[in-house]
Formats: structure tokens, sequence, C-alpha cells
């Protein structure tokens, strides 16, 4: 079990140890500092909007501002007048298709890449400017006169359902465009004596990354060369290629330094196949760089599932059964439907829950699309069977964390086959929830607000648990390829594309720990479809998993390869040359008989010098697949306070104890823990993307839509407990979702806690002190 | 994000400031630490022919006691309030609303004269100064007036000021002894605008209430002062039963809107809330 020490000494001396190839330490438990912080933290960084691209023209987009409407009449003749106007596009100007709904979704759910008769929420563009400087084409969007007849918005997915309701996509005939039913008919809730039920709304969220969306998109040599801010840049490269009927050799995509994600850039965005197109037509360079208030509406947002849980129990309290009815809104195009879908294989959580039955019904209305954010899935399962476990705790008269115990998977049921078919790989469950609750001091905490709650205080404590557990590792298979280059230094080539994360370092430390080298030496290339060959990208926790693990083996490969070209050269036996502790490679036992990385460089680039049967060169490709998913687990435990007086939370503490496997960098892991739990701190107190009844929103800038900063969060206590998996050689699981996905439902719970006394059972996020002291005045005195 | 054209014009004193103002009129507007203006251009919500930078002009950012006021000038930024040792250990309402007003980014540049003069009822410090029972000087070439900044202020985003107008002081009666205020603002984060803000000043003399001061920032179309609050308060004994009727009275007077940041109701309660506990809070220092 490891707690957080501080990074940077600790660090520090790991890097020294590192770079003097004291190899014999693990790969695991190295605190690298990241390789890129020196260019973030100097300004260095290029991101889309760094590249310099002379003679680009920018685009600003003309979009909707109605919810739903006819668009009746689009005349650009007067904005294209104006100086410095070069184009302007709509949908009949620019033929390009519409593109395809989610692969799930059955039915013509299209989306125009720009609107033609129809526009289907607040933000859809309608029209691209381009001029050759960014004020000339906002003056000149300013001019494009767009006319618009309103038609009914659909607002609220249970609204999109109902009788009568506007049909967003006539072609559909429906707003239902994605339904699943699982065990629906069956009673799971026979032999139930106590049944918790309770309605969850994961409210609509706006993934806000610090860089907002921007491509800049270059013509020549018959192709295109595009810079965009994403995490999927083979994705971005094949569909370019697919609209604009370009051979894919003739796209590359490059994604510089990303500013964020959170799941919000793993789409091909209608903006980025307008401004390419414009490119191309033009022959020159086109830039675009999302405002702030645009990329609120523009981006994905993300959550918008409501759930009705009923989680029925014995009276001893162990579950029986579940049955979770969600209805999730997807907003103007279903885009991402196999989200409900994925929230069904993680409903039943940690616990053993003998009978899950499910139903997802998946609806467009007028809003932003929404997709994955920082977890996609998974919070909204986490979510409801936590608090379902405190309802049910309050039902049952049992403390929450006994109900908890009584019901978790135990640690010698693994692999695990849950009633939803999901396969748990490892867990240890109990020791998670154990460590966290030493580290709070759960029972001196339950005294303390035994102690207020007799004084009558006007600030309840509440305490709140959740234990979580997770599915990460999608899309199992990634590229890696390691090549050693005649000065001995390493290149790693890899498809996952870190856009936070700090891949150059973890990877160049798996790359330098298999081939005794300096982190130093190694570097790391991704996010370059002229680099590297192929990928699948960076979402859904899996890169170490997947990508680490493609680069691992190739690294391996590699040393395989240099240990028999050793070999050869010292006319010894490959079984008795290894990887020895100064970094050369050699005869065991005697090192004066070995090479260093130059000269096994040089050797393998001279075919007379390789043993017959080996090709030329030190390099290596892998391209593993992961046999299963993997699930990390955890549970996180917040203490808050609230004044009973005007609902005004404060969060006092927030203990983690996060189980990702076996951790190779800890301060990689650390980053990973704050920033998913600032993002879950956000969602139980603070961030809701709200509409009004028009459908126009209400919190689209960052004035209105409230994201906290360090201000007011609290101090992490972020600690670890380590269990491998044996799914991949390093034994990880993904770490970048975990805390998103722990961290909501415990403060969730602890407010809830706060105000039990009171005889409050749940509250709808976010709680924000209004809502808090609603319920505190609903339930009256305690 | 772009302003509209626009241009721009450096004071390099008051007189050239007037003078510009004079020339251009309603098309030219004041720039001054430009954290409320250029926002407003740049949403294209604002879009002034001229701007008259003042930022140069000299004279303007002290912060003096004279003639039995406190003194402030219109170019004196967030900071310069918030450091000030003047303004510490005598002016506690200003002291404990400074550092609230959004994140130091801003506060080392916007300005208390830009602050009133914006008149957004949503700003901090004109509701410190309504407790205060403040007045504001306008200059313009030919001459100068003082008005009451509860007359100043007219509606959201309007007051008394004329086009060739500049206000250059904020002028406050100076602190008496036995005296105590604060200000307290219920914000969803740092650096957020209030949902709800109150200003309190108290001045205690033999016991009882010499003089209350209460503004309230967001719950209007204005900043308010709660002159029915004050009132009630003046000559009688600091006790919480006075201190609940006259925040009963403030949340009377309060007309919030519903918003994102909360409904009508639960601001007027927040009101009520914040006004006896800043009460509360000014008798101790009083008292103290
Ligand atoms: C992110 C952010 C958060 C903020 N949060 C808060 C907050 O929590 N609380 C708060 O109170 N404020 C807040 N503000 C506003 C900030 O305090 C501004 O500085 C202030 O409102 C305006 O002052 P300024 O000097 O920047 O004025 P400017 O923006 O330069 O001007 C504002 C207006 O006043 C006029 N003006 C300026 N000076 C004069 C003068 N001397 N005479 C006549 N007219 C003049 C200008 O012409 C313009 O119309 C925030 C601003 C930002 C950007």
């Amino acid at each position: 079990m490891a707690t957080d020490a501080a990074p940077t000494t600790e660090g520090r001396r790991r890097n020294a140890r590192l770079q003097c190839g004291a190899m014999t330490t693990s790969i695991f438990g190295s605190a690298v500092l990241r390789t890129e912080d020196p260019r973030f933290l100097t300004g260095a960084a290029r991101y889309v909007d760094d590249i310099p691209a002379p003679g680009a023209l920018r685009a600003v987009f003309v979009r909707s501002m109605m919810a739903h409407a006819r668009l009746s009449r689009l005349d650009a003749s007067g904005a294209a007048r104006m100086p410095g106007v070069v184009g302007v596009y709509g949908a009949g100007d620019l033929p390009l298709r519409p593109r395809p709904p989610a692969g799930n979704v059955e039915g013509p759910f299209e989306r125009p890449v720009l609107a033609r008769d129809r526009v289907r929420y607040v933000g859809e563009p309608i029209a691209l400017v381009l001029a050759e400087t960014l004020a000339q084409a906002e003056d000149a969007a300013e001019v494009v006169e767009v006319e618009l007849d309103p038609l009914e918005p659909v607002i609220s997915p249970e609204g999109a359902l109902a009788e009568g309701a506007p049909v967003l996509h006539p072609e559909a005939g429906t707003n239902l465009a994605h339904a699943f039913e699982e065990a629906w008919d069956e009673d799971v809730l026979d032999g139930a004596e106590v049944v918790a039920r309770v309605r969850v709304r994961h409210q609509r969220l706006a993934p806000a990354p610090m860089e907002p969306n921007a491509i800049l998109a270059v013509p020549g040599d018959g192709g295109l060369t595009v810079w965009v801010s994403t995490q999927v840049p083979f994705d971005v490269r094949d569909e370019l290629a697919e609209w604009l009927d370009l051979p894919k050799e003739l796209v590359r995509v490059i994604a510089p330094d990303v500013g964020g994600g959170f799941g919000s850039k793993l789409h091909v965005y209608p903006e980025y196949l307008a401004c390419a197109a414009a490119a191309l037509r033009l022959g020159r360079p086109v830039k675009w760089v999302e405002t702030r208030s645009e990329s609120m509406l523009g981006l994905n947002h993300g959550r918008a599932q409501v759930h009705d849980v009923e989680l029925g129990a014995t009276r001893d309290g162990r579950l029986v059964g579940l049955r979770v009815d969600i209805l999730a809104d997807l907003g103007a195009y279903p885009i991402a439907a196999y989200l409900p879908p994925t929230t069904r294989t993680m409903l039943p959580g940690c616990y053993v829950v003998p009978r899950v039955a499910s139903r997802g019904r998946s609806v467009v209305t007028s809003t932003t699309p929404v997709a994955e954010y920082r977890g996609a899935g998974r919070p909204e399962a986490t979510l409801s069977i936590e608090r379902a476990m405190d309802v049910l705790a309050d039902e049952l008269g049992m403390d929450p964390v006994e109900l908890r115990r009584r019901n978790l998977i135990p640690p010698d049921a693994f692999p695990y086959r849950t009633p939803v078919g999901s396969i748990y790989d490892t867990g240890a469950y109990e020791r998670a929830l154990d460590e966290a609750l030493r580290l709070v001091g759960y029972e001196e905490l339950r005294r303390e607000q035994a102690e207020r709650r007799a004084r009558g205080e006007r600030r309840a404590l509440g305490v709140g648990v959740c234990c979580y557990v997770e599915v990460t590792g999608f899309s199992r298979r990634e590229f890696g390829a390691v090549e050693v280059e005649p000065d001995g230094r390493v290149v790693v080539r890899v498809g996952t594309s870190s856009h936070g994360q700090g891949h150059e370092t973890a990877f160049a430390q798996i790359a330098a720990w298999v081939l005794g080298v300096p982190v130093e030496r190694v570097r790391v290339l991704h996010s370059d479809t002229a680099a590297v060959p192929r990928g699948e990208g960076t979402f859904g926790s899996r890169s170490l998993q997947v990508g680490g693990t493609a680069v691992h083996e190739a690294a391996s490969a590699v040393l395989a390869k240099a240990r028999a070209v050793a070999a050869h050269l010292l006319e010894a036996a490959v079984e008795d040359v290894d990887l020895l502790p100064e970094g050369r490679v050699g005869v065991r036992g005697a090192p004066e008989r070995s090479l260093t990385w130059e000269e096994l460089a040089a050797a393998a680039r001279d075919p007379a010098r390789l043993p017959g049967s080996l090709e030329p060169g030190l390099a290596a490709e892998a391209r593993p697949s992961q046999r299963e998913y993997t699930y990390p687990f955890g549970t996180h435990v917040s203490v808050v306070e609230v004044d009973l007086e005007t609902g005004e939370v404060t969060i006092l503490r927030h203990v983690s104890v996060d189980d990702c496997g076996r951790i190779l960098n800890p301060m990689l892991v650390r980053g990973q823990v704050h920033g998913g739990t600032a993002q879950g701190l956000a969602q139980a107190l603070y961030e809701e993307m709200l509409y009004d009844e028009w459908g126009t929103p209400l919190t689209g800038n960052l004035a209105a839509y409230a994201i906290p900063a360090a201000t007011e969060l609290p101090a992490y206590e972020s600690a670890h407990t380590e269990t491998p998996t044996d799914l991949n050689p390093l034994g990880v699981k993904g770490i970048g979702e975990s805390a998103t996905i722990g961290s909501t439902p415990a403060v969730h719970n602890a407010v809830v806690d706060a105000l039990s006394h009171l005889g409050v059972r749940h509250l709808d996020l976010p709680l924000t002190p209004e809502r808090v002291l609603r319920a505190v005045r609903e339930a009256g005195p305690a | 994000m772009l302003p509209s054209r626009f241009e721009y014009h450096r004071a390099e004193t008051l007189d050239e400031a007037l003078s510009l103002l004079a020339t251009y009129g309603e098309d030219a507007k004041v720039l001054a630490g430009g954290q409320s203006l250029i926002p407003m251009m740049k949403l294209r919500f604002a879009y002034p022919g001229h701007l008259v930078d003042v930022n140069r002009v000299p004279g303007l950012d002290g912060i003096e006691e004279r003639d039995g006021a406190l003194r402030i000038g219109a170019l004196v930024r967030h900071h310069a309030l918030e450091t000030s040792e003047l303004i510490r250990s005598r002016y506690p309402t200003i002291a404990a609303a400074a550092p609230q007003i959004a994140d130091p980014l801003v506060r080392n540049l916007g300005t208390i004269g830009g602050s009133i003069a914006h008149a957004d009822p949503a700003g901090d410090l004109a509701s410190v100064m309504l407790a205060l029972g403040a007045t504001v000087v306008l200059r313009s070439s030919g001459g100068s007036r003082e008005l009451p900044l509860r007359e100043f202020l007219v509606d959201t985003f309007t007051t008394q000021i004329r086009p060739d107008e500049m206000l250059t002081e904020i002028v406050v009666p100076a602190a008496e002894p036995s005296s105590g205020g604060t200000y307290l603002k219920q914000e969803r984060k740092v650096g957020d605008w209030a949902t709800v803000g109150v200003a309190v000043a108290l001045t205690l003399r033999d016991g009882r209430i010499a003089r209350a001061g209460i503004g309230l920032t967001s719950v209007g179309l204005t900043n308010l002062e709660a002159t029915e609050a004050e009132e009630a308060l003046a000559g009688a004994e600091p006790t919480d039963e006075a201190f609940a009727e006259a925040a009963r009275l403030a949340a009377a007077a309060a007309h919030p809107v519903s918003d994102v940041r909360g409904s009508a109701e639960y601001k007027r309660h927040v009101v009520d809330v914040y006004v006896r506990r800043g009460l509360a809070r000014a008798r101790e220092m009083a008292a103290a």
C-alpha cells in the first residue's frame, strides 16, 4: 500500500537512479518526472493555434441560435462582400455527405455537416465564413442572414417520448434512437424483504477542456496535412479521407500538444470536415479555433441519463436483485448511443447481486449531442448503485459500510462473472474499503457526527462512502514499435494519443527499463499519422495497458534480437547473454564480454555481422490484443460539512484508495487521481448544463457554468492498493477515469448523510446550496 | 471573440481625457481596468467607436483620509484596496469585500471607478459603498459635481453620468470609533459573481446603534441599500432581535430574479441569513 509522498525530491532521486542505469530496480513505482513538463511549464508547448500557418484563412462558423427550427433562408451575399472575405459556404456550397449515427442506432438519424433545412440544437453549424483575418471573419459572420422558423423544441428526454412530442428527425419517425431490455419481464426483486427505490439524475455536463476544439488544414501535393486537437488522429485521418475522397496516404493528421479532451475530442466534428473541404477547394490553409462560448455548446456533452433504480435485499442486508430503467438523452444526433449499454454492463458494481434487470431507452432532444465524458457510462452505473446502497442502508437501519461489506464480491471469487455478463478480472474490494476507512478515521467521524447532532449544531457533518469498480481497456488492440538508432538512442512509436496524460514519460520508462537505457535516451513518437503507421488513440483509460503493453512487447523483441546479435558477435550462447546492470548486453558474469547499444545498433545494420537468420536493424513492432477488459476498483470517502441555514456545502476531506493494478509511475497516477477527483467533485456540487423551455442554453459560458478551482477543492488524500491483472504482462489497469467515477457518489452520499437525521434520503445533483436547503426545510426539524 | 472596430485614445492627463469625452460623446467609453468593458466588447454587447484609456492619467489612484472623509481615486485597483493598510485598519467592510472580488488577475486590473460606473448590480464594491454612505465625484471639462451613490445608480448598467463626464473619486465618511463591518458573499466558486452579497457597516454609541448601513449585491436592478432595515436599526440596541428584524426588512427590500445561481426565493433567504450574520459580526468588531 502506498500513500502519496512528496513527489519532487523523491522523483528526482528516482530519475537520477534511472539515469545511472541502475536497472536492477523494478520498472514499477518510479515517480519519474514528466519529460513533457519542461515544455508545458515554459510555454514552449505547441497547440493547434500555435502552429505557424502563413497565409492561413481564418474560419468562423455561423451557428443556430434556436434549438429547433426550419432553416428557410441563408443569404451570404452581404457577408461575401465584406473586406477580406474569401468564401461563405452553406450546406449547398460544400457538398459533403451527412454523417451516419453511431453504429448501434437503427434508422436515419443522420447529421449534416452544415445544417440543410433544419437545425436541431443551439450552436449547430449553419455556414462557414472564411476571411484573411479572424476579425474580418467575425465581422462577416455577423451579417450572414439566416432565417429560422421556430419549431417546438424537445428539451428533456422524458419530453422526447411524450405523446405528441415533436419529432426531431422526421425521416426516423421517432425520437427513440436506441433501446434494449434485459430480463426486464422477470421479477428480479422476488424474495426481497426491503426494496430501496431511487431516481438518480445524472446531470448533463460540459467537458470543458482547457484547450477548445481547433483544426488547421493545409492542402498540398494533392492531399492535406491537418493539425487537430483530437484524441484519435487516425480516426480523423480515415474519415477525412473517406469524406473528401482522398486516398489515406495523402492525408496526414497530427495531434500536436492537446490541452485536454476528457472524451470530448473522440469524434470527427462537422467543423473538421467543413474546414478541410474548404481548404481543398480554395487551395489555401484554413484555421479554426473555437471560442470558449462555442466550445461549451460545440463539444459533445456528457452523462445526461436518468435512472429509476430498485434494489432489493433481505432484512439482514443480503442483496437479492436490482432493476434499473435507463433513460438517456443523446442530444440532437445519436453519435454515442452505445453509452447506456456500457452503463448496463456495470450496473451491479462491486457487489454480489444475484439478479439484474435493466432497460435502456435512448432518445434525441434538441440539445448538443451527448457522448463520452470522463468515465463514459461507468459513472452513471456507479452513482446509481452507490446511491441505492445508501438508501437501502437507511431503510434497513444499517451502517452503509456494513451493508457494503456484506455484499462485496469476495477476493477469492475472481475472475468473477456478473449477472450482466462482465468478467471482472481481479479485485480485493474490501481491502480498499478498509484502507480508505482507516485513512479517514471512519469511526471517529461517526462519533463526531453524533455529537454535533446531539448539540444541534448549525454545521452538520456528513460522511459518504463509494465502493466502485469500473471497466477499462476498450479497443483492446494497439500498435507499438521500438527501434534502437545508430547512436544508441531509442525511438518508441505508439498508436495511443497522449493529450495530457504523460505517455511520453510512461512509455519511455517501459522501453528504458526493458532495454536498460536512461529514460532521457528514449523518444516517444505518437499522434502523427506520418510517424506512426497505425493506432487507435487514447480513451477509456486504455493507453498503458494496451499501448504500454505493445511498447513492452516491441522492446522485449528488440532486446531478444540484441541478445542474438551480441551472442553472435561475442561467440557466446544466447542463453548466457543478457542485459547487464550497466545497460550493456553481454555475457552474464563477464562484463568485459559485452556491447553497448551503439555497438549493437551499428552491428545490426551490417548484414555481414549478423547471424544468418536475422534481418538487419534493431527494431521491432508489436500489435498485441488484450484478451478481455480490466476492472480497476477502489473506495472513495468524502467528509462534508453542510450549513443547515443556507445549504452551503464544504468538502472537508476526500480520501481515495484506487487500485489500478500495478503502478508504473506513481506521479502520473497521482495526476490522474487528482484531476479525476476534481471533475467528480465538480459533478457532485457544481456543474450542470441547463436549458430553458425554448432549448436555449443557460450555462453556455464559464460565467454561468460553474467549474470549481483549487480554491473550492480539498487537499486530496489519495492512496492505492495494488492488485495486478493477469490480462497483460505489465499487470496494469487504467486509472484515467477511476477517480471521477469514485468521487461523485462519495460526495453525494456524504451530503445526504449529513442530512439523514432529518429524514433526507436523496437529492439531485449538483448539490447546490438551494437544493440542499430545500431538502432541509422540507424535511423539517430533526 | 474579437471586438468590432474602434479607435483607441490614450489620455495622459485628466483634462485630455475629459476633452476627448466631450468630443466623442455617446460614441466614447472610458477604458479603466477593462475587466468589464473588454469582455462586453468581445461578446459584442458593447461596440464603442472610441476608447479613452485613462490608465495613465495621474492623480486618480490615491487612498487617503482628508477633511473627515476617506477619498478613493477612481483608478484604485481592487488589489490596492485589498492591500491598503489604511483600509485594513479602519474600513473593515471594504477590507472584507476587496479580496472577494473576482480573482487576483482581475483584481490587479479592475478599478473601483470602473466597478461603480459600470453599475452591474452583481458588482461588490457598490454595495460596500452604499453601506458606507459614499458619494461619487463626477468631472467634466465644464466642472464637477458630487452625488450620493444611491442617486448615482439608476438601473442595470445605467447611472446618472453624462457622456462627457468621468467618475474621478469615491468619498466615504471617515470611520468612527466603535465601528465594525463586513461583507458576506455567497458565490458558487471563487471568482464567480455573487449569488448574493451583503455589505454591513455598524457604528455603536453609548450601547446603541448610531448608524447602520446595509448594501445588497445581485438582488435587484442595481446594488440596493436596505434603507428600511437601516432606519429600523438606527438608535436601537444592537440585539439579536433587532438584527433579525433588520434582516427581515432587508430581505423584503431585495428583488432578486431566479437564474442559474438560485431562485429569487432562495436569494432572499440568503439575504436574511447574511444580514443577521453580518450585523452580529460587525457588533463584535465594534465592541472590541
Ligand atoms: C472573470 C471576472 C470576474 C469578475 N468578478 C467580479 C466579482 O466577483 N465582483 C465584482 O465586483 N466584479 C467582478 N468583475 C468585474 C471587475 O471587478 C471589473 O474590474 C469592474 O467591474 C470594472 O472595473 P474596470 O476598471 O475593469 O472597468 P472597465 O471594464 O474599464 O469599465 C467598465 C465600465 O465603466 C466605465 N468606466 C470605467 N472607469 C470609469 C470612470 N472613471 N468614469 C466613468 N466611467 C468609467 C467604462 O467606460 C465601462 O463602461 C469580474 C470581472 C471578470 C473579468
